[in-house]
Order: C-alpha cells, then sequence, then structure tokens
C-alpha cells in the first residue's frame, strides 16, 4: 500500500497573507508530492509497506538514508499542513494553552523560544513543540528529521511543527526568516494542536 | 580583522538569466552580507577576533565556523562566474579531468549528480588532493574542503536560496544552467596555484 499525498485541508490561497498561494502550490504540489513519491520509490516491494509512517520513522537509523530523509518530508508536511488555518492564530486555550503556561511560565515566553528554535536552526529543518513524559519541550531537527526518530537528538511527540527550510518562506520573505515565523503565529490552528495534544496524552 | 564583503566582479545583472539580478541582490547583498556582519560581530573577544578568514574557516567551530565559511563559500561561488565566460577547460585542468573523470562531460554529469542529491542545504565541490587529484565532494550547510586538506577549484550552491527565486524546486535546472556562467579560467588558475 503506497502512502498518499493528503488533499490541503484548505486552498492554496487561505493562508494569505501570511503565507502566499504561490508558495503553497509549489511546497504541496511539488516539494511534499516528490517526498511522497520517493518514499513509496524507497520502500517499493519491502515490509515497510504495510507499516504506518510513524512506525516506520521510530526505527529509522535501521533504514537507508531515502527513508529517513522522504519518511521524515512526508511525515512533517502531513503534520505542517494541518496545525495551520485560515482565521486562526491567537492565543489557545483549553489544555493546551494551560500545559503552555504550566511548561514556560506563560504564552509570550513559549512564542520567544519556538521562535528562537526556528531562527536559529542554521541551514534547512524544522521546529516543534513537543509532548515528552507529560511535558511540552520545544526543540529543532536538521533536514527532514522529526523527533519521532531514534536518531533525534529532540524527543517526544510532535504537536505543533513549523517548517523553516527555505523552500517554505523564500518567495515571499527571501532571507527574512524571522518575519515569516512572526507570521506563523497568525495561522496556528490551535484548535488542531489541542487534538494533538490529547491524542500524545493518550 | 575586520571582514569586508567583496565586490563583485560583473553587476547583479550580468549573470541573466541564468541567475536572476533579483537572485543576486538577496543572494549577495543580503545572505552573503549577513555572514560578513555575524562574523565580525560574533568574532569580537574571541581567540579569532584577528585571524584571517581561511584559518577560521580551517579552525572555528558553531557560529563563527558556520558564518566564516559562508562568507568564504560565497565569495568563491560568486568569483567564478563571468557573462562571458571561459566554457571549457583546456591545458593541464583539462588533461587531469579527463584522467580522473573520464572525460568533460562525465565529470560534469558526476558534479551535477553530487549538487542534485544532496539532501538540504549545502555545497557541491569540484576539489583537488594533496596529490593533485580532482575529486568530486558533497558537503551540508556551510560545509568547506579546507577542513579535510583538500584545495577547493569550484563549488555550486544548492541552498535553496541560490535558485528558489528563479527555478523553486527545479534544483536540477538551476545546475544544468550554472555550467553556462562557470568560467574555467578562474577553475585553472586556482588548480594551477
Amino acid at each position: 500500500m503506497a502512502f498518499e499525498l493528503p488533499k490541503l485541508p484548505y486552498a492554496f490561497n487561505a493562508l494569505e497573507p501570511y503565507i502566499d498561494a504561490g508558495t503553497m502550490e509549489v511546497h504541496h504540489g511539488k516539494h511534499h508530492a516528490g517526498y511522497t513519491n520517493n518514499l513509496n520509490g524507497a520502500i517499493q516491494g519491502s515490509s515497510l509497506e504495510a507499516m504506518p509512517i510513524e512506525a516506520i520513522l521510530k526505527d529509522v537509523s535501521k533504514l537507508s538514508p531515502a527513508v529517513r530523509n522522504n519518511g521524515g518530508g512526508f511525515y512533517n508536511h502531513n503534520l505542517f499542513w494541518t496545525v495551520m488555518a485560515p482565521n486562526a492564530g491567537g492565543e489557545p486555550q483549553g489544555e493546551v494553552g494551560k500545559l503552555i503556561n504550566k511548561s514556560f511560565g506563560s504564552f509570550s515566553e513559549f512564542k520567544e523560544k519556538f521562535s528562537t528554535a526556528a531562527a536559529s536552526r542554521f541551514g534547512s529543518g524544522w521546529a516543534w513543540l513537543v509532548v515528552n513524559d507529560g511535558k511540552l519541550v520545544v526543540g529543532s531537527t536538521p533536514n527532514q528529521d522529526n523527533p519521532l526518530m531514534d536518531i533525534s537528538e529532540l524527543k517526544g511527540s510532535p504537536i505543533l511543527a513549523l517548517d523553516v527550510w527555505e523552500h517554505a518562506y523564500y518567495l515571499k520573505y527571501q532571507n527574512r526568516r524571522p518575519e515569516y515565523i512572526g507570521n506563523f503565529f497568525n495561522v496556528i490552528n490551535w484548535a488542531q494542536v489541542e487534538k494533538n495534544l490529547n491524542s500524545a496524552l493518550g | 580583522m575586520k571582514h569586508e564583503l567583496p565586490k563583485l566582479p560583473y553587476a547583479l545583472e550580468d549573470l541573466a538569466p541564468v541567475i536572476s539580478s533579483q537572485t543576486l541582490e538577496f543572494h549577495y547583498g543580503k545572505h552573503h552580507q549577513a555572514y560578513v556582519n555575524n562574523l565580525n560581530n560574533l568574532i569580537v573577544g574571541t581567540k579569532f577576533e584577528n585571524a584571517d578568514l581561511e584559518t577560521i574557516v580551517r579552525e572555528a567551530d558553531g557560529g563563527i565556523f558556520n558564518n566564516g565559511a559562508q562568507v568564504w563559500n560565497h565569495t568563491f561561488y560568486f568569483s567564478a562566474f563571468s557573462p562571458k565566460p571561459k566554457a571549457a577547460p583546456a591545458g593541464k585542468l583539462a588533461e587531469a579531468i579527463i584522467a580522473d573523470f573520464g572525460s568533460f562531460e562525465q565529470f560534469k554529469e558526476a558534479f551535477a549528480k553530487a549538487a542534485a542529491t544532496l539532501f538540504g542545504s549545502g555545497w557541491a565541490w569540484l576539489v583537488k588532493d594533496a596529490y593533485g587529484h580532482l575529486e568530486i565532494v558533497q558537503e551540508s550547510n556551510a560545509g568547506n574542503p579546507l577542513r579535510t586538506g583538500l584545495t577547493p577549484l569550484l563549488t555550486c550552491d544548492v541552498w535553496e536560496h541560490a535558485y528558489y527565486l528563479d527555478y523553486q524546486n527545479k534544483r536540477p535546472d538551476y545546475i544544468q544552467e550554472f555550467w553556462s556562467i562557470v568560467d574555467w579560467s578562474v577553475v585553472e588558475y586556482r588548480f594551477g596555484k
């Protein structure tokens, strides 16, 4: 069974003006589609075909770089699209809001920590909010690695992800990564992050 | 010492359509400049404060290495281009390319593959080893072959910022067009040094 490129849960232009339609179209239609196809190519005919992506990533150190890179790219973008939405952003309520305050002191301290993680990742990569042992942790990973992977320094269940590969923002923001990061907070779908938290806590 | 952004040996619009003036405006004017500025800020009060750039590339770590190597790499990358390039290597470099890769075409194919398959941000390099043999190496992020005792001859920047405005996800197209602005007289000079 092949992995499928998920449909975007909104139109290409739905996140304007923070993320432009042109970027969304190439990012989803070319980059994410590329990772999906290459992942399918890399696992074709192996027992991995029958496994959920999370299980593949968990033992990725035993697998080829193609599975690590494309499996990560497939999973990371799946999560990324769903944690954004039009008419979203603001400060989280519910359990996420409470746990953010408990883990980081306040929402603004969380925001600063997450933004720094995203801005200071040198080269290509991702910033994450993960649940580890009932606590929230912020960090980043290089390239298409993620916190589910056994090779990752940052460990946990991802509930929020921000893509800081240049392809995620270059058409609109060019070298201004910090501005892209600031605007990401206007499209965070906290309702989905709350759901992700609940499933992570089981 | 204070590091400076070197002048480009051509105008911003001279490499179009291979590399647009808009790309160069950001790549040279913003990215390269930012690495210079960051480096100058980071070395204050460290043992690299008075070091030359090559020493920093060879010996530094962390942010000083990242920014210092990116200054070096970009200067090296930009200075191999010309709007009126020598289109193919001649003389001893041409002989070395044939000896080590079979032909100029086979070299280009191997170099293009290294540039296309480097995952994430980084650089593809043509280098000379201590015995004068040529090799192709890939380096991630700010990586630089001087660190492993190799002599760089040519590099292709495959950070997405090098090509995204002009080619978006089509990195192989950028690499293919890259050949038409490489000035082989520059690479010959580097090889002969």
